[in-house]
């Protein structure tokens, strides 16, 4: 029997700007004991979804019915809802460290929720708190009990979470985005607790992710939203292998990780739709590559075939082009064997400390980088891969001369940094550019966009005026922005084109070597490909030397040539992408490449057939 | 612990003399002669000179400062110049009065401003929030002294010409003597204070409540089947607790260091009233005085604030 049923569920959340039709009639079932995974990027409407159903959206119109056990969710009373909160249905947050309350210590957060259902006694709820917490695998449970949430680390403090998603025992777990903010290894840790847990109570777990790789691996089924409908629902098996909706083949073609290294990425091409104006016909019509006249003007029937696969489109045999595109003609790894190549950066025994005491206490040292070696080649792009607090970012800050090393010496362009004076460091300052993580926070929302590109002009005293316009507007063409979009402000552009205001900004003065520190990590997989791509093109185009950091092996993997580990401060393998990631010499890179793999289930896929095709007007 | 306090202590008592010197210094660089404001315009040279001799004006300056400090650390403050008594028991007498207003005030702000603010917090655009709103913008808007006259005026003058007291037009009583007294006469100061104040913790706790509420960690409350009344009163007003012990404890150092206004208008004869006073006659000793007691106020409910936040906030240590 299903567990959870639900049928039609629309959501309106009214706002100041109109209302936003969050979902639109979304029918979805999940089995006793399975995993059913949800899928979908930013605003698809994959939180909202779970969120309404658990009552946890007060402002939300929610329509439909959602039934629990056979009970329908969205009529109970308040009350009732919060009998089912947390005792029936637990719930996993994305962000361990802002889910869990800073203030009260994790064994009363676990406690509390014992005790909001059941009548027992401190000493019992204590118990059963630290027993949790020793199955979710926090050592010395004992102990750790009476720690305050940040005192654990963030993999910690998810098994925290889940601790306290499953001390009272619910039949079903919503998982909402649960390993997002995690290192990948930690990730794969957190996933694994997830699936153990679930197949040793019998518990049935809805995962949310805007990773598909991710629910390859583990989901049963699988449902993909986007702008708040339901566009493919079926079994894992066959929807990453052979997808029945356009959107999914996209974003699976978006994934670096389905590509020969090197190859351009075929990206959805556009943005999705605003949520307050929904488009009448197919919403993802504007940005299919099967497009059809039929598509814009009226809703998709649902095509329902024999393997249980449910599509929302007017195709009826599924998309043309084949899901993954591993065939693409990969281009030819440039294995130059470095000798006579000029180098841009050379970096030796770089090693910074920072001192962690305060005015009065002199405290301990602590090292970032311990003894960096690199050398970057011209019109190469080297990856620097490693978790979060490896060091890489304070290692591309010393590179681009933002922080000063404690000791070692990096030259830049053949000059070394630290005989640099001032004069000297604005002219290096042409020559080397960054790039952020964040396209919402590092650009200034009160500056134009045009004052935001031609800043580099203005300060190095290149152009001025009418000339500088002009300037601005090619480079704005170059990145694929509209060049009539000069006067507007960052919050009027979508994250993948605010980075192409950040890439624009770093090309302005034609350097020779822009560093991206984790450039795509912020946007959506359909997105970030297309950023990939115009880095890409750009390189070719320009001849640029490339650094880029990120955390993602398969990103790394598909844009490098050569691929440095870091890890603690130090570089711990560093070799061609290819050679890095098919035989990795360091313990570390393995586990890290280990990690970032999600085998696909395997098995034969039947040819499936259309059976049913309901008509999406039909209502 | 112990050695946090301690540093903190240090760093006060570092703060106090930097401000003394600089108050004592400025008293040097005022116009006008303090001989002559002792002696009165009639006063003789010879008249002047001893009393500057007696003072020990006639030295350098660096040395009376350090004649001063040494005197101030024993208590000693120096001597009115207009009635010749000691500094330091002209203001220990007018404390009580200070302090007992402070008190009452505080006690009447929080408890108008807090749930006022959670009011306002908890239906964010409803009437109820309109209505908290009102009262916030009403008491910011309100001066001190309007209000204070106005009080007077319903509570004091209407019922008095009708023929019976309601509450008394002002002075102090101590609490000692009899507390119902003390109070009764406190009443309207507390009142005043209290609304016009309350309004500011209204606003602090609406702001950030609806802030808080709107955290990650109240989702997870909620999802854990808590009442909307557990989740606000457990979850959601303890991490606004560390804003309002900030502000209150900038408040009261404040009103300890003289609540002018109030003071004035009730006649209360506190250290605020002291300090007009003495200002008005250039009363040099009694302003030093009451600067220094004020500066004493404020280092030290800095460290009790600091102190509450390591025991409120757990990530502080």
């Amino acid at each position: 029997m299903a567990i959870l049923d639900a049928r039609n569920v629309s959501i309106r959340i009214p706002t100041e700007d109109g209302i936003v039709h969050a979902a639109r009639d979304v029918s979805f079932k999940v089995e006793a004991g399975e995993l059913f995974g949800i899928a979908g990027e930013s605003g698809s409407g994959k939180s909202v979804l779970t969120q309404a159903i658990m009552g946890l959206l007060p402002n939300a119109d929610i329509f439909g019915e959602v039934l629990f056990q056979g009970r329908n969710l969205l009529k109970l009373t308040e009350k009732e809802k919060r009998a089912i909160r947390g005792a029936q249905i637990g719930m996993i947050f994305q962000d361990p460290l802002s889910s869990l309350h800073p203030y009260y210590t994790i064994g009363s957060q676990i406690t509390e929720m014992i005790h909001t259902h059941e009548n027992v006694s401190r000493a019992d709820a204590r118990k059963r708190a630290i027993d949790i917490l020793g199955r979710v695998g926090i050592p010395a449970p004992e102990e750790r009990f009476d720690s305050y949430p940040h005192q654990f680390s963030g993999g910690m403090r998810q098994r925290v979470m889940i601790a306290m998603a499953l001390v009272l025992n619910p039949p079903l777990i919503i998982a909402d985005e649960p390993t997002t903010a995690l290192d990948v290894t930690v990730q794969k840790q957190i996933i694994g607790l997830i699936n153990d847990m679930r197949r040793e109570r019998g518990t049935t777990v809805i995962m949310i992710t805007h990773d598909l790789g991710l629910l390859s691996s583990i989901a049963d089924d699988v449902m993909v939203m986007y702008a708040g409908n339901r566009m493919e629902l079926g079994p894992s098996r066959t929807l990453f292998r052979e997808p029945a909706h356009p959107y999914t083949a996209g974003l699976l073609n978006s994934s670096p990780a389905n590509y020969t290294p090197g190859s351009d990425l075929v990206p959805i091409k556009g943005r999705p739709p605003s949520l307050l104006q929904p488009p009448s016909g197919c919403v993802f019509a504007p940005r299919c590559s099967n497009f059809m006249d039929i598509c814009a003007s009226r809703r998709p029937p649902l095509r329902i075939f024999d393997d249980g696969t449910q599509a929302l489109c007017w195709l009826e045999g599924g998309p043309a082009t084949p899901a993954t595109v591993k065939s693409q003609v990969a281009a030819a790894p440039e294995t130059n064997a470095g000798g006579e190549r000029e180098r841009v950066i050379v970096a030796r025994d770089v090693r910074l400390s920072y001192n962690t005491g305060g005015l009065f206490r002199s405290g301990k040292k602590l090292d970032v980088l311990q003894g960096i070696d690199l050398d970057l080649f011209k019109g190469e792009t080297l990856g620097l891969v490693g978790e979060s607090g490896c060091g890489k970012s304070t290692l591309a800050r010393v590179l681009a001369g933002l922080v000063p090393a404690t000791e070692g010496s990096v030259t830049l362009v053949g000059r070394s940094i630290a005989s640099l004076n001032a004069a000297e460091w604005r002219e290096m300052r042409k020559r080397v550019q960054l790039v952020f993580q964040d396209p919402f926070g590092s650009l200034n929302p009160r500056r134009r966009v045009s004052s935001i590109i031609g800043d580099p002009f203005r300060i190095h005293n290149i152009c001025s005026g009418k000339e500088c316009k002009q300037a601005v507007q090619r480079l704005m063409e170059t990145v694929g922005l509209n060049p009539e979009h000069y006067n507007r402000f960052p919050a009027e552009f979508s994250g993948g084109q605010r980075q192409r205001i950040g890439i624009a900004r770093a090309l302005a003065l034609n350097p020779d070597l822009i560093i991206f520190d984790e450039p795509v990590s912020a946007l959506d997989v359909s997105i970030q490909a297309q950023v990939l791509n115009l880095m890409r093109s750009l390189q070719k185009e320009l001849n640029l030397t490339y650094l880029f950091i990120s955390h993602d092996l398969s990103v790394v993997r598909h844009v490098c040539d050569r691929i440095a580990v870091m890890n603690k401060g130090r570089i711990v393998e560093l070799a061609n992408a290819e050679e890095v990631y098919r035989s990795p010499r360091d313990p570390y890179t393995r586990t890290l490449i280990d990690a970032s793999m999600h085998p696909r289930a395997s098995g034969d896929t039947a040819e499936r057939r259309l059976i049913k095709t309901i008509p999406g007007e039909a209502a | 612990m112990i050695n946090f306090i301690l540093k903190r202590l240090g760093f006060a008592a570092l703060i106090l003399v930097v401000l003394s010197a600089f108050v004592f210094f400025l008293f040097f660089v005022a116009p006008g002669d303090p001989a002559r404001m002792i002696a009165g315009d009639k006063a003789t040279e010879t008249q002047l000179v001893q009393i500057r001799t007696n003072l020990g004006l006639d030295r350098p300056i660096h040395e009376q400062y350090v004649s001063f400090v040494g005197k101030a650390l024993q208590g000693d403050l120096g001597f009115s110049y207009r009635n010749q008594q000691p500094v330091t028991k002209l203001i220990i007498n007018r404390i009580p009065a200070t302090i007992s207003l402070v008190i009452g005030g505080v006690i009447f702000w929080l408890v108008i401003g807090i749930p006022v603010g959670i009011m306002s917090a908890r239906h964010p655009g409803s009437i109820r929030d309109r209505v908290g709103q009102g009262f916030i913008l009403l008491g910011l808007s309100f001066p001190t002294f309007v209000l204070g006259m106005l009080s007077l005026y319903v509570l004091y003058f209407l019922p008095k010409q009708a023929g019976f007291t309601l509450f008394p037009a002002g002075g102090y009583k101590s609490f000692t003597k009899d507390p119902l007294i003390w109070a009764w006469y406190l009443f309207l100061p507390w009142t005043t204070l209290a609304l016009v104040t309350a309004a500011i913790y209204a606003r602090l706790t609406r702001g950030h409540l609806l802030q808080v509420m709107g955290e990650d960690y109240i989702r997870t409350a909620r999802a854990k089947g808590l009442s909307e009344r557990k989740v606000l009163f457990k979850h959601g007003l303890r991490s606004t607790l560390t804003p309002l012990v900030t502000q209150l404890g900038a408040d009261i150092a404040l009103l300890l260091g003289g609540a002018i206004v109030i003071e004035q208008v009730y006649g209360l004869q506190g250290v605020g009233a002291l300090a007009v006073q003495a200002v008005k006659n250039q009363d040099r000793p009694i302003i030093i005085g009451v600067v220094l007691l004020g500066g004493f106020f404020i280092v030290i409910t800095n460290i009790i604030v600091d102190l509450l936040y390591a025991v409120l906030d757990p990530r502080v240590s």
